[in-house]
């Protein structure tokens, strides 16, 4: 059983709307899955079926290999988009509430609390209460609450939204730690370059249904059309722009004379490059040659651009 | 620990550490009692102002009938002109100058009797010396009768109807009224304590969601456990408070007979003194201690123990039926504004109660209205209340309707509670629009 989380035709509707539409997905164990779409695109509401606060109205959702049952509860950690605190709670009592909720004892909640504080070095802050603190200080007690019964599969719904970015990279390294430490992580986001570096799988979500998922470098890879970014120096310009342009296809070119430097895009037939690179080692001298990967963004807009061109 | 006990502990603190729990608590006792005091307090200064009311009696029929009391002294003036009268009270101030003109018949001194004053007289004045006036006219006019004036005394007397029921039972008149009162009494608790602790659980759940921690505590228990655990924490701080608060009392109350010299258990040896003298109740017109002791052995009969068992029942199902309401209106608004048109249709059936409990039930307990307000499910843990007192089975609730009460009300608290958990199960998780009625209804079938 090589997946964490299993989701087989989740249909779910909300009087005539429908929030999800047979939507499958595969969650690798010990990855960082990536679901991905525009706001209102039902990331939430598959979350929330995993989470096992809506129920679908068909299809069925596996975890660890068994069908969703009320006990998984304790095994999956999740922060929600809208997440906040008691305002007028202590901290500390309050993670303890929440750490009891997910099914801690009281002494061992305790003890991991503490340990936690200390390494977000925020341990002086248990008697504070939530409204004396600022909502990036707010987050990091959430995250702590999130993952501090050490569930198999955590969910992060917006991960990154409200922290600045410093407590931002320091949650991103803690959740780098966790997934190390053998734990299947999910990112739900509508900004797909947020998580883009992170993820090792993705499902692009678009109107209730799945357009799209499976392995980034896989997906990439299939998306990429030979498209290269190239920059030479070189005092003639334009005879090898010349004679490139007669075998290839040139997006643009830019030549900077005064540094003799070249810069241009080149369209490839096929992903054989090495024949234009050996030419242009003769004639210039090469700076750059890289393949242009799409964007997950870019993938995503062409994926419903061209779904849509066929419906 | 399991999740409900762990949220109920957290409502409870919550509660009851919050500061304006422990004022309220601590203050309203208080305030109360100093409210009780300022009114008698008021009352009496407003009744210590003292009267002097001259009076110039020319006519026969008259002498001195008007008697000085408490704060109304009487001043006679003789052999001088209505005038002079008029001007000489004026200035020594008195509240007012009575004149009695001197006519052939008491009839027409009556009439032409009148009374001057600095400023509109009280009523409790011009009461005082109109009672005076018709006391004298049917003198008069028993005389005129032939009535002799003894015959007169005679004939002013009191007279109180003793009652029994069939069983021989006596009863106490006004005991019926009193009784009523006492399951008013109750049945205002609970509708006091159904609004302010409804509205407490109602808040809370606002609470939750404006600070949206309510979707990371759901991922953990149940929508429905989160909303019995509230209930029931809330409550429980409620009965805190009213423990804090019957409790005070009590010690007030001792503070206040330890005050006046009056010892308490001496109410209960009153009682079983009047048991044993049961038998020969005929003895003449009871004197007035008899009468109270009579009052007396009337409450210590109340069947306390089924009342107080009753009222737990009605209060646990009715406090739940509502809180269970109140809790979904929170899930469905975004802000305490917008409860409002949400909050009335709830209170209506609790202000119906009260006022048709203490209208029909006082005046028939077992009338067609009172029966069937205290079979309705949003109503009887009030009405019915009000009518237990007067005992279940013969004389009193028939057994049937009792059964038929609670059936009702433990199905309606099922009902609610079920639609209630639905609405409260969508609400939580819906931000920023006030639902109408018709999504509230579209909530029942997600």
């Amino acid at each position: 059983m090589n997946n964490i989380l299993v989701a087989k035709e989740v249909t779910k509707k909300f009087g005539e709307h429908t929030a999800l539409d047979r939507v499958s997905l595969e969650i690798p164990r010990n990855s960082i899955y990536g679901l991905l779409g525009p706001n209102g695109a039902g990331k939430t509401t598959l979350i929330r079926i995993v989470n096992q606060i809506t129920y679908p109205d068909q299809g069925e959702v596996f975890f660890d290999g068994e069908a969703l049952q009320p006990h998984h509860i304790a095994q999956i950690g999740y922060l929600p988009e809208e997440r906040g605190l008691y305002k007028s709670m202590k901290v500390g009592e309050q993670a303890l509430y929440l750490a009891q909720l997910k099914g801690l004892g009281k002494s061992e909640a305790k003890k991991r609390l503490k340990y936690w504080f200390d390494r977000l070095e925020i341990g002086d802050w248990w008697n504070k209460k939530i409204q004396e603190l600022s909502k990036g200080m707010a987050q990091k007690i959430q995250f702590i609450v999130t993952v501090l019964h050490e569930p198999k599969l955590l969910i992060f719904d917006e991960p990154f939204s409200g922290f600045d970015p410093i407590n931002a990279n320091i949650i991103k390294d803690e959740i780098l730690q966790l997934k190390e430490q053998g734990t299947s992580i999910i990112f739900s986001t509508h900004r797909m370059e947020s998580v883009e570096e992170l993820c090792e799988y993705i499902a692009l979500i678009n109107r209730s249904e799945k357009v799209l998922d499976g392995k980034l470098s896989d997906i990439k890879k299939a998306y990429k059309n030979n498209v290269f970014d190239v920059g030479v120096v070189t005092s003639d310009a334009e005879s090898i722009l010349r004679e490139l342009t007669e075998r290839f296809h040139i997006r643009s070119s830019k030549y900077d004379a005064g540094e003799n430097q070249l810069d241009f895009t080149l369209q490839l037939p096929d992903n054989d490059s090495s024949g234009v690179l050996a030419y242009l080692s003769t004639k210039a001298r090469v700076n750059h040659f890289v393949e242009t990967i799409p964007s997950t963004s870019e993938i995503f807009i062409r994926t419903v651009q061209s779904k849509s061109v066929h419906e | 620990m399991n999740k409900l006990g762990l949220i109920i502990k957290r409502e409870y603190l919550a509660k009851v550490r919050n500061k304006s729990f422990v004022v309220m608590t601590f203050l309203s006792p208080i305030l109360m009692v100093g409210m009780v005091v300022l009114i008698a307090y008021l009352t009496k200064i407003n009744d210590n102002e003292q009267r002097v009311i001259g009076i110039l009696n020319n006519s026969d029929y008259f002498s001195n009938e008007f008697v000085i009391t408490e704060n109304t002294s009487y001043i006679q003036f003789r052999d001088i002109p209505l005038e002079a009268a008029k001007d000489s009270a004026a200035q020594m101030g008195f509240y007012g100058l009575l004149y009695i003109p001197d006519e052939a018949s008491l009839e027409k001194v009556c009439e032409r009797a009148f009374l001057y004053t600095k400023e509109a007289p009280s009523t409790a004045v011009t009461e005082k010396i109109e009672a005076v006036f018709q006391q004298r006219l049917r003198q008069q006019r028993l005389l005129d009768l032939g009535l002799s004036a003894s015959d007169f005394e005679a004939l002013d007397t009191d007279f109180d109807i003793k009652t029994a029921t069939f069983q021989g039972e006596t009863n106490v008149k006004g005991i019926a009224e009193i009784k009523a009162f006492i399951g008013g009494g109750f049945g205002y608790l609970i509708m006091m304590f159904i609004i302010i602790y409804g509205g407490f659980v109602m808040r809370s759940v606002i609470e939750e969601k404006t600070s949206r921690i309510i979707e990371v505590i759901i991922s953990s228990v149940k929508p429905f456990q989160l909303m019995l655990g509230k209930i029931l924490g809330t409550s429980l701080a409620g009965i805190t408070q009213f423990a804090i608060w019957l409790v005070s009392a009590s010690l007030l109350l001792l503070v206040v007979f330890a005050f006046f010299d009056i010892d308490p258990s001496a109410l209960g040896a009153g009682s079983r003194i009047q048991t044993e003298m049961g038998g020969d109740m005929v003895s003449p017109v009871p004197n007035v201690d008899q009468t109270m002791l009579l009052y007396a052995q009337e409450l210590v009969d109340i069947p306390w123990g089924m009342l107080i068992f009753f009222f737990l029942v009605y209060f646990l199902l009715g406090y739940l039926i509502y809180s269970s309401i109140y809790a979904a209106i929170g899930a469905a608004v975004d802000n305490e504004t917008d409860t409002q048109q949400f909050i009335f249709p709830v209170i209506l059936p609790l202000m119906l109660a009260i006022y048709v409990g203490f209208f029909s039930v006082f005046s028939n307990p077992h009338g067609p209205i009172a029966v069937g307000f205290s079979l309705f499910p949003l109503t009887s843990p009030i009405v019915m209340l009000m009518r237990l007192p007067g005992g279940i089975g013969e004389g009193g609730v028939p057994v049937w309707e009792l059964v038929v009460s609670i059936l009702l009300l433990l199905g309606t608290f099922i009902g609610i509670v079920w639609l209630a958990a639905k609405i409260y199960r969508v609400g939580i998780l819906m931000y920023g629009k006030k639902p109408t009625y018709k999504e509230l209804y579209r909530w029942l079938k997600y």
